[in-house]
């Protein structure tokens, strides 16, 4: 099969429009998590997100609700156990290897086909199906909708939080609410790269991102673009070869990244 | 109309009180220093007034509530690779509060932002990465920041404070300026008297849980400072420098020491 032939096929456009949902969302969040120092907890969410999956391989359920339900309960559970910024790294570190635990006995008990328990790790974007397509769109468009509304108090709050807090910010409310926007975000990845690579789609882009503008607006229309960039761009360059969509996905994004560093290290020093 | 009025205060933390049946009127165009070692209740003082911290009894008021309040916070480093301008910092101030994205309003905003930018002379350095300009430079675009609010109060939490002499001053200068010209109230919150001694209409000065408000001369003398820290402290001026000395006073000596030293 020619290359655009396999851009006919359903499974690959349904895998492409996800991609794209995606790449708006991650990129949206992006610059907000890179700025709120929360690398850690998208990683923590995600291992959720994916013990959240396996429970529902192994109930029989869709593996998006299961995700979907897994990163919202840990992003609540961390907003509210880690209510001292010094508490947070550490919190996540014991939710993390607990929720991973979990996952691998819920895997070990599920008796079906083994290919599904692999893709929950590493990702598995040709298997999304119209359902999971769905709840995607639904899901993605309730989180960009809500990040609209609390932008500008979310961005005081991430940016300048003493002041923000002065002028009557709900900081810590605003970072549960975003916390779970993330969760949601990271639970939809997952499905996509995969509980260990979601890094690739919500941070390596606005990392990348930030690191040649320090306009916020700039950065977080660069971040959406880089990040559909890696996403589109993993799918299509994996079709031919047939290599898996996450590693592509993870290397086009991190060479978008190295060029950034680049980029922004030559603008530092004209500066 | 009075700026700030607190009736028969009272803040206690279970059976430690900060201060009690405190009264004070803060008249616009004033400017208030609030001096006292570390715990003495000044940071509480300003939660007060900004709202985020309810009074155990009396009553505490306003002019204009939590919006009309610019806030000057103390430097602080930031991330050199925040993203983030100095325009971005200010533009926060008028209504970086209100939900949305804020689209609707951004030419009118961006108007104000520019004037109350070169009102602080940061016009140069607006458009930088903030973490790559020096502790004077952020303190500038604080200001324009608190400003660009069209405060009827402003609240300076020890703005002052790790920022070498010549930037104390012009940042001193910026908000006395505002004051003058716009009649708004200042309520000063610091370490350090003598920067802004000059400025100062009225000292409010806690110590354990007593306190006294009056002019410098009243506040700031040797019986005065004794009395408040039940200890004898000396009070010597030099030149146009008020120095304290005595046992309980030593703390927040440091820095009248380090910028006397200095001058």
């Amino acid at each position: 099969m020619t290359f655009f032939d396999l851009l006919e096929l359903g499974f690959v456009q349904t895998a492409l429009i996800t991609a794209a949902v995606l790449g708006l969302v991650a990129g949206a969040l992006g610059p907000f998590i890179v700025t709120r120092k929360m690398a850690f907890a998208v990683h923590g969410t995600s291992e959720l997100a994916f013990t959240g999956g396996a429970a529902a391989l192994l109930l029989g359920i869709g593996v998006g609700y299961g995700a979907l339900a897994g990163s919202i309960i840990a992003a609540v559970l961390l907003g509210v156990l880690s209510r001292r910024e010094s508490d947070r790294d550490s919190v996540i570190g014991a939710i993390l290897a607990f929720g991973l635990g979990m996952g691998i006995l819920f895997l070990a008990l599920y008796k079906g086909r083994s290919g599904n328990k692999f893709g929950l790790l590493v990702g598995q974007i040709v298997g999304v199906d119209s359902t999971d397509l769905r709840l995607l769109v639904v899901s993605s468009v309730a989180v960009l909708v809500v990040l609209a509304f609390i932008y500008r108090p979310l961005f005081f709050a991430s940016v300048d939080p003493d002041v923000a807090v002065a002028r009557g910010v709900p900081v810590r409310g605003l970072s549960i609410v975003f916390a779970v926007l993330v969760g949601v975000a990271t639970a939809l990845s997952v499905q996509v790269v995969g509980a260990l690579l979601v890094l690739a789609l919500m941070i390596t882009p606005a990392a990348a991102a930030m690191r040649v503008t320090a306009s916020p607006v700039r950065a977080t229309v660069l971040s959406v673009v880089f990040a559909e960039v890696a996403a589109l761009g993993g799918i299509l360059l994996s079709l031919q070869p047939g290599l898996p969509v996450s590693a592509l996905v993870t290397a086009v994004s991190f060479v978008i990244y190295l060029v950034c560093r680049g980029v922004g290290a030559v603008q530092r020093r004209a500066a | 109309m009075t700026a700030i009025s607190l009736r028969g205060a009272r803040l206690s933390y279970g059976d430690r009180v900060l201060w009690d049946s405190l009264d004070l009127d803060v008249e616009p165009g004033e400017f208030l220093a609030v001096l006292g070692p570390n715990g003495s209740g000044k940071t509480s003082l300003m939660r007060v007034l900004l709202g985020l911290q309810p009074l155990s009894s009396g009553t505490v008021s306003v002019a204009g509530g939590n919006r009309a309040i610019g806030y000057i916070p103390q430097q602080r480093a930031l991330d050199q690779s925040m993203t983030l301008r100095g325009r971005d910092l200010v533009g926060l101030g008028p209504d970086g509060y209100r939900w949305g994205l804020g689209f609707r309003n951004r030419r009118e905003r961006r108007i104000r932002v520019d004037a109350a930018i070169e009102s602080v002379g940061a016009t140069r350095y607006a458009d930088a990465p903030i973490g790559l300009l020096s502790g004077g430079e952020q303190q500038r675009l604080r200001v324009a920041q608190a400003l660009v609010g069209d405060p009827t109060v402003m609240l300076c939490d020890e703005p002052l404070l790790s920022l070498d002499l010549a930037n104390q001053r012009v940042v001193s200068e910026l908000i006395d300026k505002r004051r003058r010209e716009a009649d708004t109230a200042v309520l000063f919150v610091t370490h350090e008297l003598n920067p802004v001694l000059p400025l100062v209409d009225r000292v409010l000065y806690l110590v354990g849980g007593r306190f006294r408000v009056g002019t410098p001369e009243e506040v700031m003398n040797s019986s005065t400072l004794s009395e408040l820290y039940r200890t004898p402290v000396e009070v010597v001026r030099v030149r146009d420098q008020i120095l304290v000395v005595g046992a309980g006073a030593c703390e927040e000596q440091t820095h009248h020491l380090t910028s006397g030293a200095a001058s």
